[in-house]
């Protein structure tokens, strides 16, 4: 029997993620052993400690440019970059997680087993503190998004994927009010989150048998093997572009593009408000990250033939995006859809076939993650008495009963709508200029189409608040307490800083373009 | 003192002006109002600084800076300004004060924060100034968007009957003509070596197919921003709901963009283009000459119909820079200040005598000169020189094209001289129903048409009327600083004037 060898691991590469599913353990414990009131300040502190923590040692490992753990993972710059925005956007989700002085208990639930719509879910409405278990899960889905984008082999990126949607199928189904709604989410992204890794297991496994087809090679899933054997590779062959459609399929899935959007507007509206940011924002970053570094690194060779596909998906999921937003009536379901149409911009991106692609879709990813997150802080502003007002027509004349938060709320939209001076313009003309530069001008056009057609439902919330008089159920906005407060600032600024001045993030993420292989 | 920043002081100024005035309280809409007015007037003498320490017969672009701003992408702020940008400048700083004081009770009637309307004004200045003093594409595009931004609130916060349509309108006809540019503008950019810099890029050789199709880009979004037919439909709808010292800025100088645009940088950039899509765009500015002055005919709604004027003008615009004579574009950026000037003073005065009675239709009037003898005045007076009566501004500018493109085109110049007397029909039909014939007794119960002109509108009027009748009689310091520009993009697209026949016309025109 032949001794085993170890693999070497460098520790100090793969801190981040240690840190973050350390203390999602610690949030369990905590859980078990900490009393129930002061159960919230821990395992908030915990969770934000955990992050800012792991941010510190990404900033530390920002030199590194090194493969890991038997090759299971790529501490490269894109994987640092990236690794860095999640962790920035998962502090502010976290702050809006926290936040309990908006709504009494806070925006969870305190047990999601209680039959919903019964007495008792609505006695534990009214202000029984919320699940702190929502802590310890977020931080493993952090986890796992870190794992994701650096994942170097496809089924550590396929355990990533797990480790990270787990906990947001959970997380989705906690909201406080509209429970059936909420579980309804929880469940429909859990069936269909289900069959996207199936698709994607299917992928690796016919990749797998793809990689064995090449005479003289030794099969593997890891991304290495994969660009040589598609170099190789004689002929084109039927296991490659299976098994590449169908991990695209898992990976689109994430990324909430056309036709495997479905899920996105349901489960945008049912999960909780800050949930929802934080998939917005964070587990965008995850999926695209992993997209790219599939597309760039692991079937680089294949450009040719899988670029008119994955275009045309690009082109159908900004349409779809962009036209079904213009008939919604709930802004948490026009935001829903106008990711969706921001999928279909990232993709532009990920298919510029330079570095000025990937950095374009890193800044873009960045940018949009602050953005999102500062709108869907509003949303959790405007409430009345059964929660939050989400129905459009309850906006009106908004901008009259709370000018300043309609103010900040008409600036975001400004910046989804991609006016210049704010980062929706910036990062629009990052992945633009990219993609023409490529020679992939067919998709800025489609871009340039469906920006028009976007602008209209943003243009309509802003007549709502703005030019519409206040209707007798307008909601006043509610005072935000010091950590909506905090991520609204955040957003709003960043939104702003990115627009003016996006030198020193365009900078970073140039310098953070190559790929290890 | 020329080393002194112009056109950067120049442009920040009235944002700094803005934010000071937005952040006053708004129970003090006095206070505000008088800020906004001496930050305008402020705005206004720097302007006449630069304006003197400009160098007649100097560079083509001058007051040029540049800083960085996004290297990555090579972008400045770059600002530079040549003839056709200085007497855009002017025509700005000098019609923003006076809408400011035009404005000073229109704010009142509508719940909204008397300082937010001036400090929007403001705003919209800034942009105003920072569009025609760009010189960097990118920059150039920043303010060609963000300029809608100011607008729209103006128009769907302040506005009359149906604001929130017309602003909407307003808003989507102008975004979608500038994603097109942008599309063009990252087109530009790739195919000129990835850098923004207007002289650098009007250098670059450019294909046949990828220069029609960048021509385009600009083109459609000049097009809506003028507003050339077809793409015109958003500006009635504007202008008829848009605060008269709104709409007197929206199409004195906001549509002026477009026209300037043109000139800037789709000729300059795209010359082969430009000579090749030349017919279009003339049959474009012939339709519009025509078809907007019927329907200007037609209209029954005051700020409708000096709309639609507006659209015959910019036919008239159009013409002289699709002609591709130097006396017809002269005409045409003449015509640019001379419009402003003259359709600005109509807007403002119609926006009076709006505000007296009530209601823009002209049905509700009728023998309104009987009680406000001096309004009514002003109305005919500012009527003549929108159908450029010999001796205002405007028919120096009319005829300056019309020769222009005589030379070269006489079908067109017929035709377009066909305007002329629908213009005559429209002013002359629109001051007699309202201000002549028999009075109308409702007129005599409403309150406000007992007061004619009060010494804040004589000052408000008084400097535009001056300013049309002395360049309808010496145009010579406009011409001079306008003609070496128009010269030099004539030169970038390679056209010379055809040798006179008999006498030189630009001379008789004088």
């Amino acid at each position: 029997m032949s001794e085993l060898k170890l693999p070497s691991i460098d520790y100090a590469a793969l801190a981040p993620t240690l840190i973050l599913l350390g203390a999602a353990l610690v949030g369990v414990l905590v859980e078990a052993f900490v009393p129930r009131r002061r159960r919230h300040v821990v395992q908030l502190a915990v969770a934000l400690l955990a992050v800012l923590g792991a941010l510190t040692m990404v900033v530390l490992n920002a030199n590194d440019r090194l493969i890991t753990i038997g090759g299971a993972i790529a501490i490269d710059g894109p994987a640092l970059f990236l690794q860095g925005a999640i962790l920035v956007l998962a502090a502010m989700a976290l702050l809006l997680i926290g936040e309990r002085t908006v709504e009494r208990g806070g925006a969870f639930v305190a047990q999601a087993a209680v039959t919903a719509e019964s007495a008792d879910d609505r006695r534990q409405a009214e202000g029984a503190p919320g699940a702190t278990e929502v802590y310890p899960l977020t931080s493993f889905a952090v986890g796992g998004m870190l794992i994701f984008v650096a994942a170097n082999d496809l089924l550590t990126m396929f355990i990533a994927l797990e480790v990270l949607s787990l906990p947001l199928y959970l997380l989705c189904a906690l909201a406080r009010r509209r429970r059936l709604l909420s579980q309804e989410a929880a469940m429909k992204y859990f069936l269909l989150g289900a069959y996207a890794s199936a698709f994607f297991l299917f992928g690796v496994a016919l990749v797998y048998g793809f990689t064995a087809g090449i005479p003289g090679r030794a099969a593997g899933v890891d991304f290495a093997t994969i660009h040589a054997a598609v170099a190789e590779s004689p002929s084109s062959s039927v296991l490659l572009f299976g098994g590449m459609a169908m991990i695209a399929i898992g990976l689109l899935f994430k990324a909430g593009a056309a036709p495997f959007h479905v899920w996105t507007p349901d489960v945008y509206q049912g999960a909780p408000t800050p949930i929802t940011g934080f998939m917005a924002a964070c587990t965008k970053v995850a999926a695209f990250g992993a997209l790219l570094r599939v597309f760039h690194v692991a079937f680089e060779g294949a450009r040719w033939d899988f670029t008119p596909v994955l275009g045309t998906v690009a082109v159908l999921t900004m349409l779809v995006g962009a036209v079904l937003a213009v008939t919604q009536t709930d802004i948490k379901r026009l935001l829903a859809y106008s990711s969706i149409a921001n999928a279909g911009y990232l993709l532009v991106g990920v298919l510029a076939p330079t570095s000025d692609g990937v950095s374009g879709t890193m800044f873009y990813l960045v940018a949009y993650g602050f953005s999102v997150l500062a709108a869907f802080a509003v949303v959790t502003l405007v409430r009345d008495a059964d929660g939050e007002a989400t129905h459009l027509s309850r906006w009106a004349g908004l901008g009259q009963r709370s000018p300043f938060y309609a103010g900040l709320f008409t600036f975001i939209l400004l910046a989804f709508a991609g006016i210049p001076l704010t980062s929706g313009f910036t990062s629009k003309f990052a992945v633009f200029s990219a993609a023409f530069d490529g020679g992939q001008g067919w998709l800025v056009i489609a871009g340039v189409l469906t920006s028009m057609v976007l602008a209209f439902p943003y243009l309509r919330v802003v007549v709502l608040m703005w030019l519409s008089e206040p209707g007798e159920s307008t909601p006043a906005v509610v005072m935000p307490g010091w950590l909506t407060s905090a991520a609204l600032t955040i957003g709003v600024v960043a939104t702003l800083v990115l627009g003016v001045f996006p030198q020193p993030l365009l900078d970073l993420a140039a310098g953070a373009a190559e790929f290890v292989r | 003192m020329s080393d002194f920043p112009f056109l950067s002081v120049l442009t920040v100024a009235p944002l700094v002006g803005a934010l000071v005035v937005a952040v006053l309280p708004r129970r003090r809409p006095e206070l505000a109002k008088q800020v906004a007015l001496g930050w305008s007037l402020l705005v206004l003498a720097l302007s006449v600084v630069m304006w003197v320490t400009w160098q007649t017969g100097g560079d083509r672009f001058q007051f040029r800076e540049s800083y960085p701003w996004i290297p990555n992408w090579g972008v400045n702020f770059t600002f530079a300004a040549d003839g056709i940008a200085l007497v855009m400048l002017m025509l700005i700083a000098l019609l923003v004060p006076l809408v400011i004081l035009a404005s000073w009770h229109d704010a009142e009637s509508s719940k909204r924060s008397v300082p937010t309307y001036f400090a929007l004004l403001l705003v919209l200045e800034f942009t105003m100034i920072g569009v025609f003093a760009a010189a960097d594409v990118f920059l150039f595009y920043v303010f060609f968007e963000v300029m809608l931004v100011p607008m729209y609130f103006l128009i769907g916060s302040y506005g009359g009957h149906q604001r929130q349509y017309a602003a909407v309108k307003f808003f989507l006809y102008s975004l979608v003509g500038g994603l097109f540019m942008l599309a063009a503008v990252i087109g530009l950019w790739v195919v000129g070596g990835k850098t923004f810099d207007w002289v650098e890029l009007s250098q670059v050789d450019i294909s046949t197919g990828a220069e029609r199709w960048l021509f385009l880009g600009f083109f459609i979004a000049f097009a809506i921003k003028a507003p050339f037919f077809p793409f015109h439909t958003w500006l009635p709808d504007a202008g008829g709901a848009a605060p008269a010292g709104a709409a007197a800025l929206l199409v004195g100088v906001l549509d002026k963009v477009g026209t300037f645009g043109l000139l800037r940088y789709c000729l300059p950039l795209f010359p082969d283009a430009a000579k090749w899509f030349a017919p279009w765009a003339l049959a474009l500015g012939v339709i519009g000459i025509i078809y907007a002055a019927l329907l200007a005919i037609g209209q029954n709604d005051l700020k409708r119909l000096v709309s639609y004027t507006s659209i015959a003008h910019f036919g008239f615009i159009g013409i002289g820079i699709f002609a591709f004579t130097s006396q017809a574009a002269t005409g045409a950026v003449l015509y640019m200040v001379n419009h402003g000037l003259a359709t600005g003073l109509l807007f403002l005065v119609v926006g009076m005598l709006v505000a007296r009675r009530g209601s823009a239709l002209i049905s509700d009037f009728g023998g309104a000169g009987k009680l406000v003898p001096l309004l009514a005045g002003v109305l005919f007076f500012a009527g003549l020189a929108s159908l450029a009566l010999p001796g205002t501004a405007p028919f120096i500018s009319e005829f300056l094209v019309l020769i222009g493109t005589f030379s070269v085109n006489k079908p067109v110049a017929v035709i377009a001289t066909l305007g002329i007397i629908l213009a005559a029909a429209y002013v002359l039909w629109m001051v007699q129903r309202t201000t002549q014939g028999t009075l109308n007794p409702a007129l005599t119960e409403v309150e406000g048409m007992k007061r004619d002109l009060n010494l804040r509108e004589k000052v408000v009027v008084a400097p535009l009327v001056a300013l049309i009748v002395l360049l309808g009689f010496y145009p010579k310091p406009v011409t001079d600083v306008i003609n070496p520009a128009v010269q030099a993009t004539m030169q970038d697209i390679g056209k010379t004037d055809p040798a006179p026949s008999a006498g030189t016309p630009q001379e008789a025109s004088r």
